[in-house]
């Protein structure tokens, strides 16, 4: 899926193809740049989308729902199951705050329709600490306080686990290419470096 | 301060477990799971201008108020009303789905009438768009330069930056009755949230609540209430339902402040053995439709300064403070300019600085900075770097206040279960303020960063509800709380301490608290534990308040920093092999997080140093890297190793420590760069085709 930028108010990549069809979205992105008088004539009224129907397994749970088909996993998760451990931050595969696990592998949820995550094992972040115990890579993210603000760090700790299930023993060039999809603002790598690297420690101990 | 403490120690962030399994309920994550009256909850969205300056000759919402799903729908300006900048709100809807709010948006019609703007700094001050000079002199000003033997000038170029906070802007909002509401609100500033909306919609400040106990980011853009607090509120009323309103990414970019780019021009005048004589500075940036581009003094000791400002109005949306507004942009020029003056006088850049440096505490840092660095061993002249890949050092200086003070209404409750509960209405804005409330409770009542940890031991922030606060702005969170709480704290333990006085026969002011012991200090053994000293109590609880004290905390704090880079001559690319990061901040509460807010600071300030900055497309008046893949930020592969070194002077009092750590990092960068290079780069992001150029290697 390329990087469609939003063209319009209220019209996301998802929406654009069938608002593009009707021309008015299009007008109004092109007299943006023409100095003449210009109107932004309203859509025809999109139809109402027919739900389908979608199972999704998360964190070890199967959950029913009837969704629109242009869903995204990310809002999937959040608006109907309450998961909000995964972030919505740019809604478009540019930040990584949305990472789970599909089938043990990372990936960006709001890059994901939830109809497509049907029939496959997602694991958020709510499904990693097991019986009130952190998981040793939240734990370490914990203890070499690898966040600060914390709305990157549901993302951060998805993406490292990614990286530690394929990788037991990683050196920090590979963390950092694990994590370089991921952004912290509030820019605590070196910190959230120490945490994976120390976690893969901790974690081979145990195994 | 009592003897034994947890303030200075390292201290995982008490709100960290909740951070990292994602139970933290963030403005954007709360629902009706999180607060049962959010059931019913609707999405707010706002349409926003897409012009940069237009007359909107006629708004019809009709069509989006028949769309599925639609519960609200507003017009927030009226026909004949002139925007100003793309991104301005036009109109706002509340519907069932996220999607549904989306598909509303686009059902909404707006005929503009375009109108002539500019969005370019350059261009519009060509125009005359812009303020008239604001004038600082100090000694003779500009005529002191006749006193140098050396002067240099130059134009340093920063761009407008934005804030990026990951989580955007927005509020969620439910009535709880017809004149009572409770707000969600990613903010900095909880009461001034509350104050500001109680007065918009006419209602006694109690009506209204204000909860933000985790927030993702704002770093000066959420310092006061935004325009999509009172829409939230107005839809919510209108829907009578619950109304979450949280803003895309784009309009983050385009409409809740940015940073206000600069031109300065710079002159420096010095006697032959580098003492400086005189410094003038002429600048002119744009805080957007708003104003606020100047920029603060150097920290360096010129008997003679001449200050020219100048604030250019652009079709942009207005500026906010960003982490230490306006200093990092100052730092970059004015220690640029002193790198450009150590090569005309042959001096080392370091020796320069400490010689003119006022700040004692900042001589010993930059001796301590350098020696880190390893400049003696490392530093060569420009110039004298030859082949490639090419390494420099440079350095930069930061100042801050960080001062706290009086407003802060702290409670401790001692429960006769042994355990406490602190409450404050301020706000963790990623500082650690929460650890910090805790520590100051710890450290009143005698107790241990294990029981801090514990389960017996909590602390609730970020609710208007409880004790009166501040906001996170200025750095001044930490010298404001911290004195509070620990005074309400002392005051608890005072209580406590008559029920064990009695117990054990012994005077209470003999009493001391420590490790999780009250004993006597005369006669250390006679004592009895946490535990046993709370069973006493003949209530449930016992609770003091306590408010900001004097003598606990200071102002003004120094710091330095140095960088390490290699420089791809061939390609451009620079690469910051190290930073150096020396900071004070009087007291070190949290050694921990105190790190890593430096840590977070130099992170940022590589970011301005090499990647970020708004682009307007000065023909259409449209930002075209409105997103977080075009408008870069520092990423994974280019964090370099950050040594921190934080110097604890407890004599100093506690005194903050958010923002001087971003200060200094950019010039240090572009000095290391100017170093490798022999050239200089004059404007930020060095980019690699600026650093191409300034080698010659392709046309400027
Ligand atoms: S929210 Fe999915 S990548 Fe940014
Ligand atoms: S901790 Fe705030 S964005 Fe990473």
């Amino acid at each position: 899926m390329g990087k469609g930028r939003k063209v319009s108010g209220g019209v996301t990549r998802r929406s654009f193809l069938k608002v593009a069809g009707s021309g008015a979205a299009l007008t109004e992105v092109l007299t943006g740049c023409r100095p003449s008088a210009e109107v932004a004539v309203a859509e025809e009224q999109p139809q109402v989308a027919t739900k389908v129907s979608v199972t999704l397994r998360v964190n070890g749970k199967s959950h029913r729902l009837q969704l629109e088909p242009r869903v995204t996993l990310l809002n999937a998760l959040r608006h109907h199951l309450h998961l909000t451990g995964a972030k919505p931050v740019c809604d478009r595969g540019e930040c990584g705050a949305c990472t789970v696990l599909m089938d043990g592998k990372p990936i960006y949820s709001c890059m994901l329709l939830a109809v497509d995550a049907d029939g496959h094992e997602i694991t958020t972040v709510e499904g990693l600490a097991q019986d009130g115990r952190l998981h040793p890579l939240q734990a370490a993210f914990v203890e070499k306080d690898a966040l600060q603000c914390g709305f990157c760090t549901p993302g951060f700790i998805m993406a490292a686990l990614g990286l530690l299930r394929e990788n037991k023993n990683p050196t920090l060039e590979q963390v950092r290419a694990a994590l370089s999809g991921n952004i912290c603002r509030c820019g605590v790598y070196t910190r959230i470096f120490e945490a994976v690297l120390e976690a893969a420690k901790k974690m081979q101990g145990r195994a | 301060m009592a003897a034994t403490q947890v303030r200075g120690q390292r201290i995982p962030r008490l709100d960290a477990p909740a951070k990292v399994t994602g139970r933290a309920k963030y403005t954007y994550d709360v629902d009706q799971t999180s607060d049962p009256r959010l059931k019913g909850m609707l999405y707010g969205a706002i349409l926003r201008s897409r012009l940069p300056r237009a007359r909107i000759r006629r708004i019809d919402t009709s069509k989006a108020e028949k769309m599925p799903g639609v519960r609200a729908v507003m017009s927030l300006v009226g026909e004949g009303a002139e925007v100003q900048y793309a991104g301005e709100a036009l109109a706002a809807v509340a519907a069932e789905t996220w999607e549904q709010a989306k598909d509303a948006l686009s059902a909404i019609e707006v005929e503009y009438e375009p109108l002539p703007f500019e969005v370019d700094t350059d261009r519009a001050y060509e125009k005359g768009l812009r303020s008239s000079p604001r004038v600082e002199r100090r000694g003779r000003g500009e005529d002191g330069f006749d006193e140098a033997d050396v002067v240099v000038e130059a134009t340093y170029r920063t761009p407008v930056q934005i804030h990026t906070p990951l989580e955007t802007h927005g509020s969620v909002v439910v009535w709880t009755g017809p004149s009572q509401v409770v707000v969600y609100d990613s903010t900095q500033v909880l009461f001034s949230v509350r104050d500001s909306l109680a007065r918009e919609l006419n209602l006694p400040p109690e009506n209204v609540q204000v909860i933000c106990e985790y927030m993702g980011g704002g770093f000066g853009s959420k310092l006061w209430m935004q325009h999509y607090t009172p829409i939230a509120a107005r839809l919510s009323r209108k829907a009578g339902a619950p109304v979450k309103l949280m803003l895309s990414r784009e309009e983050d970019f385009l409409a809740t402040g940015n940073n206000p780019d600069a031109v300065q021009t710079i002159r420096i005048g010095a006697k032959k053995d580098g003492t400086f004589v005189a410094f003038s500075r002429r600048s002119y940036g744009t805080g957007g439709v708003g104003g606020g581009a100047d920029l603060p003094a150097p920290v360096y000791r010129f008997p003679h300064l001449y200050l020219e400002h100048v604030d250019v109005t652009t079709n942009a949306g207005p500026a906010a403070p960003l982490r230490a507004p306006k200093w990092p942009q100052a730092a970059f020029g004015v220690d640029s300019a002193i790198d450009e003056l150590a090569a005309k006088l042959g001096m080392d850049p370091v020796e320069l600085r400490i010689k003119n440096d006022p700040s004692e505490i900042r001589r010993k840092e930059w001796q301590i900075g350098a020696e880190r660095i390893g400049w003696k061993e490392k530093w060569r002249p420009w110039g004298s770097h030859k082949g490639v890949l090419r390494r420099g050092l440079g350095c930069g200086a930061s100042a801050w206040g960080g001062g706290g003070g009086p407003g802060s209404v702290a409670e401790v409750e001692i429960f006769r279960d042994g355990s406490v509960v602190v409450r404050l209405g301020t706000q963790d804005i990623g500082t650690g303020t929460k650890t910090v409330v805790g520590i100051a409770a710890a450290d009143g009542l005698g107790l241990t960063p294990e029981f801090l940890r514990s389960d017996q031991f909590r602390v609730y922030i970020g609710d208007t509800r409880l004790g009166r606060s501040g906001g996170s702005g200025g750095s001044t969170t930490a010298a404001s709380v911290y004195p509070a709480v620990y005074d309400a704290a002392d005051k608890a333990l005072a209580r406590l301490k008559e029920f064990v006085a009695k117990k054990l026969g012994v005077p209470a002011d003999r009493l001391v608290s420590q490790g999780g012991r009250i004993f006597d200090k005369q006669n250390p053994t006679k004592g009895l534990t946490w535990g046993e000293a709370t069973r006493l109590l003949p209530t449930e609880a016992i609770s003091q308040r306590g408010e900001w004290r004097p003598g606990m905390t200071g102002s003004g704090v120094a710091g330095c920093q140095f960088a390490e880079v290699e420089v791809d001559t061939e390609t451009g690319i620079v690469r910051v092999v190290k930073v150096v990061a020396v900071h004070d901040c009087g007291a070190v509460i949290n050694r921990l997080t105190a790190e890593s807010q430096v840590i977070g600071g130099v992170t940022q300030g590589i970011s301005f140093a090499l990647l970020e900055g708004r682009l307007m497309d000065w023909q259409t008046g449209l930002m075209i890297n409105a997103d977080l893949e075009n408008y870069k930020l520092a990423g994974a592969f280019e964090v370099p190793e950050i040594d921190v070194v934080l110097l604890d002077m407890p004599e100093r009092g506690v005194i903050g420590l958010g923002e001087p750590p971003i200060i200094p990092t950019a010039a240090a960068i572009a000095n290391a760069v100017a170093n490798a290079l022999g050239v200089r780069v004059r404007e930020l992001p060095i980019t690699p085709d600026k650093v191409l150029k300034a080698l010659g290697k392709v046309p400027s």
